[in-house]
């Protein structure tokens, strides 16, 4: 049946048509940006082919030694005005973004290159990529290993040779120990050495508090001394091994040849890893993402959080969360059993629900002022004078920290678990409570043997949804006790083990730091990229596992909703 | 289920038993306590939650409190004025020290005392040691900031001095030791030939300079002083100026410290400018007073001149470029203040505030930004003589009757008024009234510029332009998914949008400021040219659609072709980024952002409006589209039915009856969206610059109230101004979101009720 324009337009087809567009373009949208995530989080853990190439530009030639990160088309109007020659009729050309590290060596360890102008690209097999603990990714040719500064090998070609794969052999050798070295300073530094610091910190606080207590117990001063002598004698054992290691770990260098054709020597104590991605076969490749995601799962980030990876984000955000709904659960289930069960509806009851309603509403920053003001300045600084006089000036809780932080955010997300609970409570049918009230249970037997089970699935609900907003909230948490880095996680081995007055890293708020507050933006993005993904997970699984299990209870319970 | 017919005998069961009647008390206890624990339990939640809104008023209120001058405390009683230690020649200059512990006294014969400023116990004095026959003839005040003063001679010379204070610490115990220093040396330097009558001294940094009048002639004396980084030791370069006759007879002369303009009143109300660099002329004669000039000083900062008279008047001046380009001293505001005339006038050292006494012995507190008089009460009872404020604005040492009384000042906030916050302020430096944000500088005489107007509008310009694109986006969408979409369908999009609202900002913001805004930038064109493409698209395809032969067009069951949308949406937006590059050769000197700000003048900022706009329109899609979807759902269908009989198009159905019912839901859907806009902050924060400025030019950035206080609050001191006018910002954010959301909460229930009845 054909129908005429003018008749189709009459009969407001068109608009409908429109209206399923704005749903088409909503879910390319949302699908859009998910697969942007996902592809650049996930490209980033990928080995990427090092190209070395002749780069021409003003007549000037000289070799570059790169990744390819990221290509775009510039239109020739701009790059005429950039002063590069563009030929007539071309509209647009590419402009290549190379990752060329070196930084100590180089000025920038990313440059743009016009496409057009790279000749000659070849992927040596023998030109291998370094990840280091400073100056970012090395890449070059190995030409040399040197012991304590004697030579135990070197190789002066470009092609893949057994004597090329002995010195690369001997060089991962030395990787090896290096690494090994390494991990055994951590050890002493993060945890022996960091364990008597702490304890001597306390020693010294409670010093501080006999001294404002006026205290002439000589016996506890003295107490305190002898500890402190112990602890300072461990700590110069420690001392004399931490320096035995970093002489061990200085001991092996390595010299390389990089794009210009000069050969540098650097310290093998520096390198974190070291590969041939040109030379990887898939299998290997494979191994290398497995790797480096599980590094950015479990490390420490490197270099002012370009590198590494982000595990204290992930714990600090885990502790926050759990704490906050360890606090919000319970309040705001009794807040809604007391709104819904035992206050006497009418006008205040509805007046309060809609609060509560709208509070879900209030822009999170609010509470983070709220939080900043009331709970560090005022309560913090409060509990500061009553109990930890000993710390002053510097304040113990009265700066922001992991209390602060669940606290505010528990507030923030008290009306979504009083909001979900209600309706919940609200679903039951009058006549169940009725019936348990006429078998003689008292209303708090009723309330707890019959109408909190069947409210359950609303309950874990709210919770869950509750935990999802809290972990991907930053706003006020920027105010209350996040940091870019901290120096130790909240749960350690000192005691109290749990560390309340400290602050903290987090997910969203090391995506907003490393992605606007770098140094290093170009090298930091896919980090951020990766960081962005996995909260995506995160904070999905969370709400389809509030679905589910919403589900599954409401299956439980389907026989008692009539 | 069949009833069992059979009765049972009724078990032998006794409730009167002491082990069941134990039973039933602990029940009955028990229920008692859970219900008082839950009451208790519940209603602090909700007083907690409460409290926020009363927290936020709390740190808000001091900001609107009046100033408080009381008699100080001396043992817990209120001091008695003490007859003024030193001597009694008259009193030139008084000032108390940062701690308001000690009280400074200079007296006409050149006697300096210091003093307990409380109970007027002395504590030092010293005197002004003159060579036989000399006199002083003339003082002048540096600054009140500064401490320096100097005396003028009958010899020609003048003597700086400075009035300083030390801090000890024996046995824990502060000690102040006041101290005398000559900042130009002890001995005498000429600055004119006979007795000097009057003078005005100024400094900045190494250079000083000197304006005395005597014998009828004016003369500028400039010292530079360079210390020989060696031998430590100084070495005075000066150089002398004859001024020309100012056609006044200069009563008080006032200099600025850039040594560039020198400001003399007469007593007839005139004033007269003169500009010192080069050959010094006079600028300006101006009648700035219709009575006499009874106070004539600088304000904080030396910027601005405040000139108090004796009709009552009292009115600040600064320099203004005039259309000309000349500075020119401009009346800039009066202070609201009684007829009585202005006798006395101090200024504050750390703020751009001033104290006033007049005739009647009212005294004011005022601040020059906000035009805000934060005191006025009359508490002396006639006039005073020389009042002085201590550093810190909290004690005030007036002279009266050869006695002194020291008050304590509470006067936190004065620089804050409504016109301050909401109406356009004339700061110094400024050739016109302004709204400006800008809270802090690095020095100390800075006046701070608190208009919240630049925040409020970056705000809701940020909202609009989310709104703009969310508002369309999600209502068709909602509408299409309720009423038209097949269930299946419409089970698995719903969630899946609604998912969206779970994102966290952060990645938004993110993605918006380092992805969308280079990509937008690079194709600014191409977003252009596909608002118009992907329409024309859509409406085109769903033409050839509708002409398709049946035989393909049934292969899909009506209410997917959303679905079927999809790839010509993604064909669409491909198509228009790809003739963008041609149509920007063809219209726009080939790149379209080169070309607004070369030859449409319009400036861009990589994170601009649209920018954000999007970012944030992607976020409030969600709530619009969930909340508009339901309420479109919830029509009843017999009212459709009942129009679709009546042989109405669908879209007529839509139109007429669907819509109109669903509106108040819609609009309430809208009002929530709006507040979600309004309150964001990660996305505003990461995808525009943070600039506070007022362009409503979609290719500019702005800064939002939400994001300043994340970018402000924790460099902000606590308790300061700063940090309450957050507070401010916070309580309005709170007050705008929580009264809209309710708005469209009560809309919401009412609807309900409505469809209930249906």
């Amino acid at each position: 049946m054909r129908i005429s324009f003018s008749e189709w337009t009459k009969s407001g087809s068109p608009w409908v048509w429109l209206n399923a567009g704005a749903v088409a373009i909503s879910i390319i949208m949302v699908v859009g940006l998910l697969g942007l995530i996902a592809v650049r989080g996930l490209g980033h853990f990928w080995p990427a082919d090092v190209i070395q190439a002749d780069y021409e530009e003003n007549g000037k030639q000289h070799t570059i030694i790169g990744e390819l990160v990221d290509r775009e088309m510039v239109p020739a109007p701009q790059l005429r005005g950039a002063g590069i020659e563009v030929p007539e009729g071309v509209e647009a050309m590419a402009r290549d973004l190379l990752k060329v590290g070196n930084r100590d060596f180089g000025s920038a360890d990313f440059i743009w290159a016009m496409d057009h102008f790279i000749t000659h690209i070849q992927r040596p097999a023998m030109l291998f990529a370094a990840e280091r603990l400073e100056w970012g990714n090395f890449y070059g040719y190995l030409r040399e290993v040197k012991e304590a500064g004697k030579s135990v090998g070197h190789y002066d070609g470009y092609d893949k040779t057994q004597e090329y794969l002995a010195l690369w052999g001997e060089f991962q050798q030395r990787i090896d120990r290096v690494l090994d070295i390494r991990e055994q300073i951590l050890t002493i530094e993060k945890k022996e050495i960091g364990s008597i610091n702490y304890e001597i910190e306390r020693l010294r606080l409670k010093e501080r508090r006999l001294d404002l207590d006026q205290s002439t117990d000589t016996d506890a001063y003295a107490k305190i001394d002898a500890r402190r002598k112990e602890l300072n004698a461990d700590y110069e054992e420690l001392q004399k091994r931490l320096g035995d290691l970093y002489q061990q770990i200085n001991r092996d260098t390595f010299v390389a040849e990089i794009a210009d054709g000069r050969k540098v020597e650097l310290p093998v104590a520096k390198i974190v890893r070291a590969f041939l991605p040109n030379d990887m076969g898939i299998g290997a490749k494979i191994v290398h993402y497995a790797d480096k995601v599980w590094e950015f799962l479990s490390d420490e980030p490197r270099e002012a959080n370009t590198e590494g990876g982000i595990f204290p984000a992930i714990f600090g955000t885990v502790m926050m969360v759990i704490l906050m709904s360890v606090l919000v659960t319970p309040f705001g289930v009794v807040a809604a059993v007391y709104l819904r069960e035992y206050a006497k509806q009418g006008f205040i009851t509805r007046l309060i629900r809609i609060a509560v309603n709208n509070l879900a509403g209030v822009p999170s920053i609010v509470y983070g002022v709220f939080g900043l003001g009331f709970f560090v300045y005022f309560l913090g600084g409060h509990i500061d004078d009553l109990f930890f006089p000993e710390a002053k000036p510097s304040p113990t809780f009265g700066t922001g920290g992991l209390m602060w932080a669940s606290i505010t955010l528990a507030l923030l997300t008290v009306p979504v678990v009083i909001v979900a609970t209600e309706e919940g409570l609200a679903r039951i049918p009058r006549a169940v409570r009725e019936g348990s009230l006429a078998l003689g249970a008292t209303k708090f037997e009723t309330l707890w043997k019959v109408v909190l089970p069947m409210a359950s699935p609303a309950m874990m609900t709210g919770v869950i949804l509750a935990i999802a907003r809290a972990a991907g909230e930053v706003a006020p948490l920027m105010l209350v006790g996040v940091v870019k880095l901290a120096p130790s996680l909240p749960l350690d081995g000192n005691y109290p083990y749990l560390h309340l007055d400290q602050k903290f890293m987090h997910l969203g708020f090391h995506i907003y730091d490393v992605g606007f507050q770098s140094p290093n933006v170009e090298a930091a993005r896919p980090l951020v990229y990766a960081t962005a993904l996995l909260l995506v997970i995160v904070i999905a699984l969370l709400n389809f596992s509030a679905i589910a299990i919403r589900n599954h209870l409401r299956e439980k319970y389907k026989a008692l909703e009539m | 289920m069949s009833i069992d017919q059979t009765t049972a005998a009724p078990p032998d069961l006794d409730f009167t038993t002491p082990a069941s009647r134990r039973l039933r008390q602990r029940r009955m206890l028990q229920d008692k306590l859970a219900a008082g624990g839950i009451a208790v339990g519940g209603v602090s939640v909700i007083i907690a939650v409460v409290m926020i809104f009363f927290y936020l008023l709390y740190e808000v209120a001091p900001l609107f409190e009046s100033a408080k001058v009381e008699p100080w405390n001396v043992q817990g009683k209120p001091m008695v004025p003490y007859t003024q230690p030193g001597s009694s020649a008259d009193t030139l200059y008084l000032a108390v020290e940062e701690q308001a512990e000690i009280g400074f006294r200079v007296s006409g014969d050149g006697q300096m005392t210091f003093f307990r400023a409380a109970t007027g116990e002395l504590v030092d004095q010293a005197q002004l040691s003159l060579p036989e026959g000399v006199e002083i003839t003339s003082f002048a005040l540096l600054s009140e900031a500064s401490r320096i003063f100097a005396f003028g001679l009958s010899n020609g010379e003048i003597r700086v001095l400075k009035h300083s204070y030390t801090a000890t610490y024996p046995n824990g115990v502060r000690v102040l030791t006041p101290v005398i220093e000559y900042p130009l040396g002890e001995a005498g330097i000429p600055v004119a030939d006979g007795p000097i009558e009057k003078f005005t001294i100024t400094n900045d940094g190494d250079r000083w300079g000197v304006v005395a009048a005597s014998g009828g002639k004016l003369g500028f004396t400039r010292l530079a002083m360079t210390e020989n980084l060696f031998t430590g030791e100084t070495t005075v370069e000066r150089s002398e100026k004859d001024l020309p006759p100012l056609g006044i007879n200069p009563r008080k002369l006032l200099m600025t410290p850039d040594l560039a303009w020198l400001m003399a009143s007469a007593a007839d109300g005139k004033i007269a400018v003169v500009n010192l660099r080069g050959t010094p002329e006079i600028t300006q004669l101006l009648d700035a007073s219709e009575g006499q000039i009874t106070t004539f000083r600088l304000l904080l900062g030396a910027n601005s001149l405040l000139i108090g008279d004796d009709k009552g008047k009292l009115s600040q001046w600064f320099f203004v470029r005039s259309d000309a380009g000349a500075p020119e001293l401009t009346h800039i505001r009066d202070f609201d203040h009684a007829g009585n005339a202005v006798v006395s006038l101090t200024t504050e050292q750390r703020r751009k505030g001033l104290v006033s006494v007049d005739q009647s012995g009212e005294l004011s507190l005022y601040n020059s930004t906000a035009r805000r008089t934060a005191f006025n009460e009359s508490i002396f009872g006639g006039p005073v003589g020389q009042i002085a404020l201590a550093p810190r604005s909290d004690a005030l040492l007036v002279e009266q009757d050869g006695k002194l009384s020291f008050w304590h000042v509470e006067n936190e906030h004065p620089e804050i008024s409504w016109s301050v916050l909401w109406e356009k302020v004339w700061y110094e430096g400024y050739s016109e009234p302004a709204f400006i944000w800008q809270s802090s500088a690095s020095n100390n005489d800075f006046e701070p510029k608190y208009s919240l107007m630049p925040l409020a509008f970056g705000t809701l310009k940020a909202a609009f332009y989310a709104m703009l694109l969310a508002t369309p986006l999600a209502i068709c969408g909602a509408i299409y998914t309720a009423y038209f979409m097949v269930p299946a369908m419409r089970r698995k999009v719903k969630p899946f949008i609604e998912l969206m609202e779970a994102l966290p900002t952060v990645i938004l913001g993110f993605l918006a400021g380092l992805w969308l805004a280079p990509f937008m930038e690079a194709n600014l064109a191409g977003i252009f040219t596909s608002l118009l493409v992907i329409p024309v698209a859509v409406v085109g395809f769903g033409f050839l659609w509708q002409n398709m032969p049946e035989r393909i067009r049934f292969l899909l069951p009506e209410g997917w072709d959303a679905a079927l949308l999809i790839p010509v949406v993604i064909l669409a937006t491909w198509f228009a980024l790809g003739i963008a590059h041609p149509i920007e050769n063809l219209l726009f000197a080939g790149d379209l952002r080169t070309w607004l700000t070369n030859e449409a003048g319009i400036p861009y900022d990589q994170r601009n409006a649209l920018v954000v706009g999007i970012a944030m329109g992607f976020a409030v899609i969600p709530t619009i589209f969930s909340i508009t979807e339901d309420a479109i759902f919830a029509v009843p269908k017999h009212l459709s039915y009942g129009s679709l009989a009546l042989g109405a198009t669908q879209w007529q159905t839509l139109i007429r009856v669907v819509l109109p019912t669903a509106s108040p839901g819609i609009f309430s859907a809208l009002m929530i969206g709006m507040g979600r806009a309004v309150g964001e902050t990660m996305i505003v924060l990461m995808a525009t610059g943070n600039t506070p400025i007022m362009d409503v030019n979609i290719f500019e950035g702005m800064r939002t109230l939400a994001a300043n206080i994340a970018v402000e609050m924790p460099e902000s001191e606590v308790g300061s101004t700063h940090f309450r006018i957050l507070f401010l910002a916070a309580f309005v954010l709170f007050l705008f979101t929580f009264v809209v959301n309710t708005l469209a909460e009560s809309i919401r229930q009412h609807l309900r009720k409505k469809y209930g009845s249906l």
